[in-house]
C-alpha cells in the first residue's frame, strides 16, 4: 500500500443556498479543491462523491456521473458512495483505497447535500432513510427521536443533564461565529438552548443540527508525489470503518456506539498513535448528546464523563482537546452527504495554519469522525502535517 | 415513506403475531426476526418464536415534531422497550396521560393503528406498548 496525502480542499459556504443547485454547489467545491492542488482536469484520474439522498432531494440520481461532466473530467470513472450521513467519509475512505492501492493515483472525492428544494417535513421524512424503515420510522421514530432514546438512556445511566448537553452547542456555535463558512454565525446561550422548542424529548431545536445546503471536496494523490502540487501536505495516516445494527434497538448498548470504538481503536493502532496525541477533532454532532457519546467512544474522555467535560469547557478551542472548531454539524451545518468531507477539509485547515481565527495552537495531528444513521457505519481518519 | 400493501402483508406474521426467532445453538432470541445468527452465523439454528408481548421501558422520548402519516398522533412517546425475552424493540406508548413515563416500568403489547398513508389511504396496524397499572 501506498502512503496517501491530501494535496488540495474546498468547500462552499454551508446554509440555505436558494440562490445555488446542487450543481452549482459541488462545481465551487471541487473547482475550489483543484486550484488550491495547482491541479488542471487533465491530472485527475478518478472521481468519488459521496450524497445522501439526492434521489429523494432534487429527484436526481446518477450524481457523480453528473459531477463528472459539470467539473469537465469526462472520461475518468466517476463513483458514487451512500452510507447516510456518513456518505462523505467513507467516500473519502474510498478514494485513499484507490490511491493506496496504486489503481488510481490523484483522485477527487467530494461530497454534497442540496436539502433546501424541499420541504422540512420532506427533508426530515428522506433521512428518516438512514434507520430501520421496518422497524423504526414505521413505528413513529423520527431522528431525532433515536438520538433522544440515547439521551434518555445517558442521563439514566451516568446522569448526563440538559444543561451538559446544551453546553455542546454553546460552544459549536461559538465555533462557527468564527468561521465564515459555517451556516450559524451567532453564539447563543445555555438558556436559549434550554428554552428552545422540544422537537424530540429530551432533545430541542439547538441540540439539532439543521438542514444545510453545501459541498466539499479534497484531492488525494500518493504522498511520494504530493510535493509537486503543495507545499503543504497532510497525510491520512489512518483510514479505518466500522459497521453495527442498522436499528438502535438492535445494538449491545445505547449510550456507546461499538462502531465508533472499533474504527477508532484500528484507526490509533493503524496510525501508531494514542489519543493523547490527537489535537483537533472533528465528530459527528448531528445532535448535542452525539457530541458526548463521541468524544467518550473516541477516548478523550470516560465513559460517563463527556457531558461534564463539555460543561466544564475541556473541548473548547485550544481546551484540553478542540473539539468541532468547524462549529460542527450543528454550528456550521450538515448537508449530510458533505459532512464527511467538510471534516476533512476543516482539519487540512488546521494543520496548515489557515483556520484564521478558530486556529488550533500548533496543530500537527488531526482527526475526523463521522457517522451513518444512529450509528451503523462509522469511518474515522487521523491526518498529520508532513 | 408511504409504505404498499405489499410491503404491509409482508410484515403481518411479525407485527401481529409477534413471531419473532431464536436461535437454537445459542440460545440467542431475535425479534424482530433474524434468519442468521448474530453470534453464530451459519452454525446458528433458527427457528420462529412467539413472543409474550411483556416487556419494561429500557428508553422514552415524547415526539413533538412528527414525521409524515403521524402529524394526527403527536406529541407521543416513542419508546424502547426490552421484551421479556430479552430483545430490545422500538414502539410507541399509548394511554399516557395519567402515567408518570419511567425507565424501569412494565409495559404490555396493544394492537392499535400506527399510520394511514398515501393517497391509496391504506391504514397499517401493528403492535403499540400500555404501562401495566398495579
Ligand atoms: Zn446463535
Amino acid at each position: 500500500m501506498r502512503r496517501v496525502a491530501i494535496v488540495g480542499a474546498g468547500m462552499t459556504k454551508f446554509g440555505e443556498r436558494w440562490e445555488d443547485s446542487f450543481r452549482d454547489l459541488i462545481l465551487e467545491a471541487g473547482m475550489q479543491a483543484l486550484q488550491s492542488a495547482n491541479m488542471k482536469g487533465d491530472d485527475i484520474d478518478a472521481l468519488y462523491g459521496g450524497t445522501m439522498a439526492a434521489g429523494r432531494l432534487i429527484g436526481q440520481e446518477h450524481i457523480t456521473a453528473l459531477i463528472a461532466d459539470y467539473m469537465g473530467l469526462n472520461p475518468i470513472p466517476a463513483t458514487r458512495v451512500e452510507a447516510a450521513c456518513a456518505s462523505g467519509g467513507v467516500a473519502l475512505r474510498s478514494g485513499y483505497l484507490a490511491v493506496a492501492s496504486g489503481h488510481h493515483n490523484n483522485v477527487v472525492v467530494g461530497g454534497v447535500e442540496k436539502m433546501t428544494d424541499v420541504s422540512v417535513s420532506d427533508a426530515t421524512t428522506a433521512l428518516g432513510g438512514a434507520g430501520d424503515q421496518e422497524w423504526e420510522l414505521f413505528m413513529g421514530a423520527t431522528f431525532p427521536a433515536l438520538y433522544a432514546l440515547m439521551a434518555r438512556r445517558h442521563m439514566h445511566e451516568f446522569g448526563t443533564t440538559e444543561e451538559q448537553m446544551a453546553a455542546v452547542s454553546v460552544k459549536n456555535h461559538a465555533n462557527a461565529a468564527k468561521n465564515p463558512y459555517a451556516q450559524f454565525q451567532k453564539e447563543i446561550t445555555i438558556e436559549q438552548v434550554m428554552k428552545s422548542k422540544v422537537v424530540a424529548s429530551p432533545l430541542k431545536v439547538f441540540d439539532c443540527s439543521p438542514i444545510t445546503d453545501g459541498a466539499a471536496a479534497v484531492i488525494l494523490a500518493p504522498l511520494e508525489e504530493a510535493k509537486k502540487y503543495t507545499d503543504t501536505p497532510i497525510e491520512i495516516v489512518a483510514s479505518t470503518q466500522a459497521s453495527d445494527t442498522i436499528a438502535l434497538h438492535g445494538r449491545d448498548s445505547l449510550t456507546s456506539l461499538k462502531a465508533t470504538r472499533i474504527a477508532a481503536e484500528k484507526a490509533y493502532k493503524t496510525a501508531n498513535v494514542t489519543v493523547k496525541d490527537i489535537d483537533v477533532v472533528e465528530v459527528h454532532d448531528c445532535f448535542s448528546i452525539a457530541e458526548i457519546i463521541a468524544t467518550e467512544d473516541l477516548g478523550f474522555f470516560k465513559k460517563g464523563e463527556g457531558g461534564k467535560a463539555a460543561e466544564e469547557g475541556r473541548t473548547a478551542l485550544n481546551s484540553d482537546i478542540s473539539v468541532n472548531t468547524s462549529g460542527g454539524l450543528k454550528g456550521c451545518g450538515h448537508p449530510v452527504g458533505a459532512t464527511g468531507i467538510k471534516q476533512a477539509v476543516e482539519v487540512v485547515w488546521q494543520l496548515t495554519g489557515k483556520a484564521g481565527k478558530r486556529q488550533v495552537d500548533n496543530a500537527e495531528i488531526g482527526m475526523t469522525h463521522n457517522v451513518g444513521g444512529s450509528g451503523a457505519t462509522c469511518v474515522v481518519h487521523i491526518m498529520k502535517r508532513c | 415513506m408511504e409504505m404498499g400493501s405489499p410491503m404491509s402483508w409482508r410484515m403481518i406474521p411479525e407485527r401481529y403475531g409477534l413471531i419473532g426467532t431464536r436461535c437454537e445453538n445459542c440460545g440467542t432470541n431475535y425479534f424482530p426476526a433474524r434468519e442468521v445468527c448474530k453470534k453464530c452465523r451459519r452454525k446458528g439454528k433458527i427457528v420462529p418464536m412467539k413472543y409474550s408481548g411483556k416487556g419494561k421501558i429500557y428508553s422514552y422520548s415524547l415526539v413533538a415534531s412528527p414525521p409524515r402519516g403521524f402529524e394526527l398522533e403527536a406529541p407521543y412517546f416513542i419508546a424502547i422497550i426490552e421484551l421479556k425475552e430479552g430483545p430490545l424493540i422500538t414502539g410507541q406508548l399509548v394511554e399516557t396521560e395519567n402515567e408518570d413515563v419511567k425507565i424501569g416500568l412494565p409495559v404490555s403489547v396493544v394492537f392499535r393503528r400506527i399510520q394511514a398513508s398515501g393517497e391509496e389511504g391504506l391504514i397499517h396496524y401493528g403492535f403499540k406498548f400500555k404501562i401495566d397499572r398495579k
